[in-house]
């Protein structure tokens, strides 16, 4: 990723995809854009997870949190740019609250605790019908409009997820770089030596924590944005589980993990399912079921996720 | 007053399943460090396993015991073989990511290959149910109770009185000392993970009448079996059976007295506050971390 051969690749790779928006169908940005907005949610996973080494299962709920934020502010005429920061507070001060009990004990509660999260979540937003519209959710989430410029348009909204995914992906990369950054990785390789050279774990973990949940929220208000109907079933924990297998498969603790993560969970499906080809359509079906056991397969040979694939080769050519 | 007694005696009933996934939960983390997170779809497939025996023409005896011996070969030897073996080297996180690929993938196997329904399920007591000094008590209130409750026994006398039960309680308390003092380490965790598949039928026998068989029943009862876990004590086996009791007579009491539509979120509360207040939960010892 250091290297200036990397950097190229990347800017290449950003114009390309910025370039092909203008000459996609509709359908196809609508997926492009919701892939980036996933992104922003799984990119703040790989914080928690890939970074400070944590199993978090709640990511969905975080995403529906801000989701539902977004609805209810915005349809009381909040603009968009004031309702992305109160989400983001909202998840981190949540993030907080939910992982201090949790982190407090013993590590691996965190994944029980926001498992249970979840289902809490997906319950209030079923059944408090007078805030949340209940199983019927709430319609007409406008799209939002800048200096009388309506974003309304599938292109000008992609774009403008697009740079915000780039802004959110920079600040993490920022913050990883960061000495403060560098103590989130040094407590995932060995949390004992870190806090005998003065890191403290619980805060730093709790922090690492409390961002991958304000960028959940962050992703919700988008996707509210772009759907324009939110109702309880895309923030069930399965989605968390999803959001969480896509960071693993991809390459926990890798950057650009989540990316390939997450194209696998959205699009692939996604695309097996607007395909008409005959053995395609019978993967549709299947699909999570293969999913699932190449999880299992990928954590038995390789555990670092897809993208530590080439790696293998690497420390093979240095063995010899 | 009765009302009360009688929503503390379904929910003790409740809360047995709970403690029988729980139980086997706790097992599996003591002996071999496992955290499990298909356990609720390991209580699913036998629920399914039995009604495909039954299917065929067997009776119910004969179905639980048929599935008992295939969930003790495919749950406890082929999940220990194949996941568990190869992936205790790594550490707890893969070990417990391929446990949720297993979950998905046995899910959506059951989804997609045989179906998306809910299937009822027979039950194993007779309908109906008597009065009991003024509360109306269910013959099947009763039968999973007294069924749960001999399973624990049984269970608890093979650990406590038994050479092989007490060298797995020596495995699960310190490994190596265990195999300094010649106990067959590799066979008393195979036989917790035989154990734990057995349980799981127990479990699937007594929730699936109420339940039904469905693939996902197991989110719910596996959810239940991990916060009764730790609200009892991760490390004590008495704890899995209080916390299990505890989440099955308090869904009881809250749905009820407070509202039927959160009774799903009881156990994360209880979790919480457990977590809050009592870290090593209800029963538990706290552990020193090892470095």
């Amino acid at each position: 990723m250091n290297s200036p051969r990397n950097t190229l690749l990347l800017a290449a790779g950003l114009v390309l995809i910025a370039v092909a928006a203008l000459f996609a169908k509709r359908s196809e940005v609508y997926l492009l854009t919701l892939t980036c907005v996933y992104l922003i949610a799984t990119f703040g996973l790989n914080l928690t997870v890939g970074y400070a080494g944590q199993m978090s299962l709640g990511q969905a709920a975080f995403f529906g949190i801000g989701a539902y934020i977004a609805a209810i502010a915005m349809k009381a005429g909040v603009p968009f740019l004031a309702v992305v920061p109160l989400a983001a507070v909202a998840c981190f001060v949540v993030g907080l609250a939910l992982g201090f009990p949790a982190l407090r004990v013993q590590h691996h509660y965190l994944a029980f605790a926001t498992l249970g999260f979840n289902v809490l979540v997906f319950l209030i937003m079923r059944n408090e019908e007078k805030i949340t519209g209940g199983t019927f959710g709430i319609s007409a989430i406008p799209r939002p409009s800048f200096f009388g410029h309506e974003l309304g348009g599938a292109v000008p909204f992609f774009y403008f997820t697009f740079v915000s995914l780039i802004i959110v992906a920079s600040l993490l990369w920022w913050l990883l770089r960061s000495p403060w950054g560098r103590a989130f990785a040094a407590l995932r390789d060995n949390p004992i030596r870190a806090e005998s050279l003065g890191v403290n774990i619980t805060a730093y973990t709790l922090l690492a924590f409390a961002i991958g949940a304000a960028c959940a929220g962050i992703g919700g208000v988008y996707y509210a944005s772009l759907v324009e109907f939110i109702e309880p079933g895309p923030f069930h924990f399965s989605t968390s589980l999803l959001m969480l297998l896509a960071v693993i498969v991809g390459g926990s603790g890798r950057f650009m993990g989540p990316v390939v993560g997450t194209v696998i969970i959205i699009l692939l499906p996604e695309f097996l399912r607007s395909s008409n080809v005959e053995w395609l359509k019978f993967m549709q079906k299947w699909y999570l079921a293969f999913f699932g056991v190449a999880v299992i397969a990928l954590m038995i040979w390789l555990p670092g996720g897809i993208l530590s694939f080439a790696d293998r080769f690497k420390v093979k050519e240095t063995a010899k | 007053m009765g009302d009360f007694i009688q929503l503390v005696f379904s929910g003790t009933a409740t809360g047995a399943i709970y403690a029988l996934a729980a139980l086997g939960f706790t097992l599996l983390w003591q002996a071999a460090g496992v955290i499990n997170f298909a356990q609720g779809e390991f209580v699913m497939l036998p629920a399914f396993g039995m009604l495909f025996f039954m299917a065929m023409g067997a009776p119910m005896w004969l179905a639980f015991l048929l599935t008992c011996a295939l969930s003790m070969l495919i749950l406890g030897y082929g999940f220990k073989r194949i996941i568990v073996d190869p992936l205790i080297k790594h550490g707890v996180i893969p070990l417990v990511i391929a446990t949720l690929g297993v979950s998905i993938a046995v899910k959506s196997i059951i989804r997609a290959g045989y179906s998306a329904e809910a299937h009822p399920f027979p039950s194993p007591f007779p309908d109906g149910q008597f009065a009991l000094a003024g509360i109306n008590v269910s013959y099947a209130d009763v039968g999973t109770l007294v069924m749960a409750g001999m399973i624990v026994v049984v269970l608890q006398s093979f650990l406590n009185k038994t050479v092989t039960g007490r060298a797995m309680q020596a495995v699960a308390q310190n490994t190596d000392a265990a195999r300094v003092l010649g106990i067959n380490v590799k066979r008393m965790v195979l036989y917790v993970f035989l154990i734990n598949a057995m349980l799981a039928v127990v479990a699937a026998l007594l929730v699936a009448p109420t339940y039904l068989a469905k693939f996902d029943m197991g989110d719910s009862i596996g959810q239940k079996a991990f916060f009764a876990a730790i609200i009892g004590g991760f490390n004590q086996t008495r704890g899995a059976l209080l916390g299990g009791v505890l989440i099955g007579i308090l869904e009881n009491v809250v749905g009820f007295y407070v509202s039927p539509a959160y009774k799903e979120g009881v156990a994360l509360v209880l979790f919480l506050a457990v977590i809050l207040f009592r870290p090593e939960g209800l029963l538990g010892k706290s552990e020193e971390r090892k470095v």
